[in-house]
C-alpha cells in the first residue's frame, strides 16, 4: 500500500546539503502495523512527514496506493510527539476539529468523537478544556482526533514519549485493541524497543546519519498481546534482546 | 483582606494624601485645589459635565472599535503575505512616529469641525499597538499546531479562523489595554486644540477663566473613564480567553 523505492531527503543548511534519509527502500502492506526505531537523528520524523506529505523526498519515489504523495491526503493522519491541541476547546472540540475543518456532517460524528473518548477512559472529561487534563489524558484525546476521520493510514512519531511508563503501557494497549478492532495500516515510530515489540507485526531498523533501512524484523507473537507475565514472554524478550544489540551496534 | 479591597485602599489613601497636602501647607484652590472643591465643582454643573463625559466617551469609544477593526485587518493582511508586511511596515512605523499632537489641527482643515476630526485622532493614536500586538500573536502560532493545520489541509481562511486567530488573541488583548488608554489621551488632545465640546474642551475652557476646580473635575472624570475603560477591556480577556491566564505560568 505505502511503497517507497529510492527515497532520499536533503536538507540545505548553513554548511551545505544534510541528508536525512538516504535511498530507502520500503514496503507497507495495508493494515500492517510497523514500528520504526533507531537512533535519534536517524531521520524516523523526516519518513513520517514524507507519508504524511508534509515533506517532499529529494529523491526516489513514494506512493500510497501507487499515487505519488505530493501533499497530505485525507486519509492520511500524522500524530505528532506533542499532543497539540487548541487550548480554547474541550475535549469533544479538539476531537471534531478535523470534521469542521474537511466539512462531514458534524451530528454525525459528535456521537463518533464521544465514543472514541469514552474508549480511551475519558467519559467525564468531554467537557474538559486541555490545561484541566493530565499529559496522558491529552494524548488521548489527539489520539481520537487522529482516529475520528477513520484514517487508512495513521502514522505515530513517539506518541508516547512525554508519559510515565506507566500510562505508556496502557495507551499502547489500548492502542493495540483499536488496531485488532478497527485496522488501519500504522507506521509507528518509537524508542521503546518493548512497545515496538507489543505493537508491530514488523520492526523497521534505521541507521544513522544518512538513515536508510538496516534491518526489518518480522514479530511473530500471536495477538492481542501484552506486556509482563505471559505465555509469549521468551519470545518476545529475544526479539527486544535482538533489536537492543542492533541498535546498539551502530 | 478580600481581592478589592487592596485597589480601593490604595485610591483612599491616594486622595487623603492629596487632601491632607492641601491642608498643612495651605495651597490655595487656584493652584491645587482639595478634594471637596472639586466635589463642588462638580456639583455646581453636574448636566454639563457628564455632557462633556460622554462626548468624550463617544469619541473614544468609535475612535478605538475602528482602531481595533483596522488594527485586525491591517494584521491579518501584514502577516498573510510577507512581501506585503515588508513593504508597508516601515510606512506604519513612520506614519507613527508622526506627533498626533501636531495633526490635530490639520485633520480639523480636512476633515471640518464636528467629531470626524476627533474620531480620526483616536483611531491614529491607538491603531499602531493593536497592529503591533496582533502581528506578533499571529506569527506565534506553535510550529506542531501550524503542521496540524497543513496535515488537515485547512484552506487558508479555516487557519486563520481556527486557529491562527484564536491563538493571538491573548496578545491580541496586551495591545488593546495599551491603545484603550491612549484612544482617551487621543480624545482630549484632539478636543484641547477644537474646543467644541467634551473633558478636553472643559478643561482649556476652565483653564482660561481660572477655574482650577472646574478643570480638575473634568481631569477626575477622564482619570475615572480611562480607569473604566481600561478595566472593561480585561473584563472582555477574562470572557473571551480564560484559557491564556491556565496555560501560562
Ligand atoms: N527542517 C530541517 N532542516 C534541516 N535539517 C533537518 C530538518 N529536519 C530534520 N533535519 C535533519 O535531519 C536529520 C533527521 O531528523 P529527524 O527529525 O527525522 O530525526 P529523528 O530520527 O526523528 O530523531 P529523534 O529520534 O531525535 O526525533 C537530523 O540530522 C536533522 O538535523
Ligand atoms: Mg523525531
Amino acid at each position: 500500500m505505502i511503497r517507497l523505492k529510492g527515497v532520499s531527503r536533503t536538507f540545505p543548511t548553513r554548511d551545505g546539503e544534510v541528508a536525512a534519509l538516504r535511498d530507502l527502500d520500503l514496503d507497507i502492506a495495508e493494515n500492517q502495523f510497523v514500528a520504526v526505531v533507531g537512533r535519534s537523528g536517524c531521520g524516523k520524523s523526516t519518513l513520517l512527514r514524507l507519508i504524511a506529505g508534509l515533506l517532499e523526498p529529494t529523491g526516489g519515489a513514494l506512493t500510497i496506493d501507487g499515487a505519488p504523495v505530493g501533499r497530505p491526503r485525507q486519509d492520511v493522519v500524522l500524530m505528532h510527539q506533542l499532543p497539540a491541541l487548541l487550548p480554547w476547546r474541550t475535549a469533544l472540540g479538539n476531537v471534531m476539529l478535523p470534521v469542521e475543518i474537511r466539512r462531514l456532517p458534524r451530528d454525525e460524528y459528535r456521537a463518533r468523537a464521544a465514543d472514541l473518548l469514552d474508549s480511551v477512559g475519558l467519559a467525564g472529561f468531554h467537557q474538559r478544556h486541555p490545561y484541566e487534563l493530565s499529559g496522558g489524558m491529552q494524548q488521548r484525546v489527539a489520539l481520537c482526533r487522529a482516529l475520528i476521520q477513520r484514517p487508512r493510514v495513521l502514522l505515530m512519531d513517539e506518541p508516547f514519549s512525554a508519559l510515565d511508563a506507566l500510562t505508556r503501557e496502557e495507551l499502547a494497549t489500548q492502542l493495540q485493541a483499536m488496531h485488532l478492532a478497527a485496522p488501519a495500516t500504522t507506521v509507528f515510530v518509537t524508542h521503546s524497543i518493548p512497545e515496538a515489540v507489543l505493537l508491530a507485526d514488523r520492526v523497521v531498523v534505521l541507521g544513522t546519519r544518512p538513515g536508510r533501512v538496516r534491518r526489518v524484523l518480522d514479530v511473530g507473537i500471536p495477538r492481542p498481546r501484552s506486556f509482563g507475565p505471559n505465555a509469549y514472554v521468551a519470545r518476545a524478550a529475544e526479539y527486544v534482546a535482538e533489536l537492543h544489540d542492533l541498535l546498539l551496534e551502530e | 483582606m478580600n481581592r478589592w479591597s487592596p485597589p480601593v485602599l490604595g485610591t483612599l489613601g491616594a486622595v487623603a494624601l492629596w487632601w491632607g497636602a492641601t491642608a498643612v501647607f495651605g495651597i490655595r484652590p487656584l493652584f491645587l485645589p482639595a478634594p471637596p472643591d472639586i466635589v463642588a465643582a462638580f456639583r455646581a454643573q453636574p448636566g454639563y459635565l457628564m455632557r462633556a463625559a460622554g462626548a468624550t466617551l463617544g469619541v473614544t469609544a468609535a475612535g478605538f472599535a475602528i482602531a481595533v477593526v483596522t488594527g485586525l485587518l491591517v494584521a491579518v493582511a501584514l502577516t498573510a503575505s510577507r512581501t506585503l508586511e515588508r513593504a508597508a511596515l516601515p510606512v506604519l512605523v513612520a506614519l507613527n512616529s508622526v506627533p498626533k499632537v501636531a495633526i490635530a489641527p490639520l485633520l480639523v482643515v480636512w476633515l471640518g469641525f464636528g467629531s470626524q476630526p476627533k474620531i480620526v485622532l483616536v483611531l491614529l493614536i491607538c491603531v499602531f499597538p493593536v497592529v503591533v500586538a496582533t502581528m506578533a500573536g499571529l506569527t506565534s502560532t506553535p510550529a506542531e499546531l501550524g503542521e496540524l493545520g497543513r496535515s488537515l489541509s485547512a484552506s487558508g481562511w479555516q487557519t486563520y479562523v481556527k486557529i491562527r486567530l484564536p491563538w493571538a488573541l491573548p496578545q491580541m488583548f496586551t495591545g488593546l489595554k495599551v491603545a484603550v488608554s491612549l484612544a482617551v489621551i487621543g480624545a482630549v488632545v484632539a478636543e484641547i486644540s477644537q474646543p467644541g465640546g467634551g473633558l478636553g474642551a472643559v478643561v482649556v475652557l476652565s483653564g482660561m477663566s481660572f477655574d482650577t476646580p472646574l478643570a480638575f473635575a473634568a481631569i477626575v472624570l477622564l482619570a475615572l473613564l480611562s480607569t473604566a475603560l481600561f478595566y472593561l477591556v480585561v473584563g472582555l480577556e477574562r470572557l473571551l480567553v480564560p484559557w491564556a491566564r491556565a496555560i501560562s505560568g
